[in-house]
């Protein structure tokens, strides 16, 4: 489209001007106004979870109170009795260490088998990447029957020690898929170099490649750490005394007695438990998505 | 890059470090060397207990009786003429791909949402990202308070508005409908946030020019959106798909916490229909055999978004 600058006066081009000055403040308002449905509709539930932890039962058991404001004074019993009577920071504790120690041994095995399938030309490679990814489709609901029987041969039944043998089944498969994806966006040129400056085929892989594959990495540790701290099938099966548990099966174990939900201190939990994962993720919000580029959408 | 070696500085390298680099330099035994660790280990915990299972649905296997006997396909036979067995199937349907379709579009939209500029995105970047972080059964447990049949927030919202009677309760997830709707955007709620981080991958990947140049040439925002960013982003569409099928297909929490399969069944998945026959009931045979139903729907799903991928990568 082709315009004629000559053409328009001046006063049509302050008309112009305006237009474009009023659309563009519009869409200012629009993209704030969607940004705060979004955040509302994401975080609603968590917002209103933080009220209720702080609510009376009398305010909370009444069905015409406004569930979203405090009827009667707000109280810090429940959330004191989460940390008090039930087994919250070992439950938390569990979690972390054992997200930890899965993350860990997931980028030992992943790294150097998607590096391998990715890069080092075999003919098999091909098929074996697919075999792998096809793993990560065999649920866990699939292989927990027959896990239990393994991790009770082991000796680790009851263990939270079972967790971490058991849960790299879930990430090692996927973190080997996304990984490939970063590796191979890595110019073949990087290792031929490093190589021809005197460092093996391994040494090149450990110093050159590794580094520029960092965001990568860390997007598969954040998600690894996710996966683990959401997985609940497997504990539910292996593990049942309270102080072994994560807080996926511990909360619900020790705050929901048969019939009774223990409401204010679950809700106290799910906030407690959901803010410090969703603030670390948010720092590494932006390297994930780079990797994430790097490797699932050019790979 | 690197500046050339000059003869003189390069040392000879004494023979038995050569000997080792040789071995560092083999592509071959690296190769195995590299893949060892996750093929014994994927072996040993995937594979062989996922023989196990199959061996577990062609066997009579329960809980008190766990000595293995052969009872070829006895537990397929039962399973097919159980009427919950086909229920569940078609609830495994309509779940994975009703919320496949709600969790792409809806993070197609959140994820252009959060790729636009304004104040205030770092923590709405963290409110979204909210449900997908919070472990499952802690935010479904959330939900189940706010689906509750007598104080549910939600009820009260409506009746306030006028929507519903004084006293009244919509049962959110006691009416067979409502609770399969429920559950439905429990998932969608969940996964929406993973979509939208896998998407704006997609749409950070976009080369800027593109998008400008059409701008110069006076596409406006929807037509520039359906014409350059959504075809350019159609891959990663059909991966953060991918991902929803894969989750939704083989989730068993939000049924479980939220409904347990019921009323009479109507939101009951193969998965959790497998847990309940399986480790409730006892059956384990039963249950191995239901859950084996999984993975050759969950493989052709997968090899098909898979094709679709390749297909446009291609083209």
């Amino acid at each position: 489209m082709v315009v004629d600058a000559t053409r328009i006066s001046a006063a049509e081009a302050a008309a112009l001007r305006r237009r474009y000055s009023r659309r563009h403040v519009a869409a200012r308002i629009g993209v704030y106004f969607a940004a705060i449905v979004v955040a509302l509709a994401c975080a609603g539930p968590f917002l209103w979870s933080a009220i209720t932890a702080f609510k009376q039962n009398r305010d909370l058991y009444n069905a015409d109170n406004n569930p979203f404001l405090f009827n009667r004074p707000a109280t810090s019993d429940h959330v004191t009795y989460l940390f008090t009577d039930t087994q919250f920071l070992t439950f938390a504790w569990n979690t972390l260490w054992v997200g930890v120690l899965v993350v860990a041994i997931t980028l030992v095995f992943a790294l150097p088998a998607a590096y391998a399938l990715a890069r080092l030309d075999r003919p098999w490679a091909g098929p074996l990447g697919i075999a792998i990814f096809l793993v990560y489709l065999i649920p866990p609901s699939l292989l927990f029957l027959s896990l239990s029987r393994v991790v009770v041969g082991v000796g680790l039944q009851d263990s939270t020690w079972s967790m971490v043998l058991v849960y790299p089944t879930i990430t090692i498969p996927v973190s080997v898929w996304l990984l490939m994806g970063f590796l191979r966006t890595v110019p073949k040129d990087v290792e031929e170099q490093a190589m021809v400056d005197g460092y093996s085929r391994l040494g090149a892989f450990a110093r050159a490649v590794v580094p520029l594959v960092f965001p990568g990495i860390v997007a598969v540790v954040v998600f690894a750490f996710t996966l683990t701290a959401s997985e609940f099938i497997y504990t539910l099966a292996f593990v049942s005394p309270p102080g072994q548990m994560p807080v996926s099966t511990g909360v619900p174990t020790q705050l929901i007695r048969g019939d009774v939900f223990f409401w204010q201190s679950l809700q106290a939990a799910t906030v407690l438990v959901a803010v410090p994962i969703a603030f670390v993720f948010n720092l590494f919000l932006d390297r994930f998505i780079a990797g994430f580029t790097a490797g699932a959408v050019k790979g | 890059m690197a500046t050339p070696l000059v003869e003189a500085d390069v040392e000879p390298t004494p023979v038995k470090q050569l000997a080792r680099r040789r071995l560092a330099d083999r592509d071959g035994a690296l190769a195995w060397l590299f893949l060892m660790p996750s093929v014994v280990y994927i072996i040993a915990l995937v594979a062989i207990p996922f023989g196990l299972a199959i061996g577990f649905a062609f066997s009579d296997v329960s809980a008190g009786d766990p000595s293995f006997d052969w009872a070829g396909v006895r537990n397929f036979v039962r399973a097919f003429e159980d009427p919950v067995f086909w229920r569940s199937l078609g609830n495994t349907f309509v779940f994975t791909g009703v919320s496949m379709v709600f969790i792409v579009l809806f993070g197609k939209i959140l994820a252009n949402i959060l790729v636009a500029n304004f104040r205030g995105k770092w923590i709405v970047r963290f409110l979204v990202l909210l449900p997908w972080t919070t472990p499952v059964a802690l935010s479904t447990i959330s939900w189940l308070w706010l689906l509750d049949s007598i104080y549910s927030p939600i009820d009260w919202v409506l009746r306030q508005v006028g929507l519903l009677d004084k006293g009244a309760n919509m049962y959110w997830l006691g009416e067979p409908g409502l609770a399969m709707s429920s559950v439905i955007a429990v998932h969608v709620w969940r996964l929406v946030p993973l979509a939208a981080v896998i998407l704006m991958a997609g749409l950070v990947a976009i080369p800027r020019d593109i998008d400008e140049a059409a701008k110069v040439d006076g596409a406006g925002y929807w037509r520039r959106m359906f014409e350059i960013t959504i075809p350019l982003v159609l891959p990663v569409i059909a991966v953060s798909a991918l991902f929803g099928a894969i989750f939704t297909f083989t989730d068993m929490a939000v049924v479980r916490i939220l409904t347990r399969g019921g009323p009479n069944d109507a939101t009951q998945v193969l998965s959790s229909w497998a847990f309940y026959r399986g480790i409730d009931g006892g059956d384990v045979a039963g249950g191995a055999a239901i859950a084996l139903f999984l993975f050759p729907l969950l493989l052709a799903a997968a090899v098909g978004i898979l094709r679709v991928v390749r297909r446009i990568e291609v083209s």
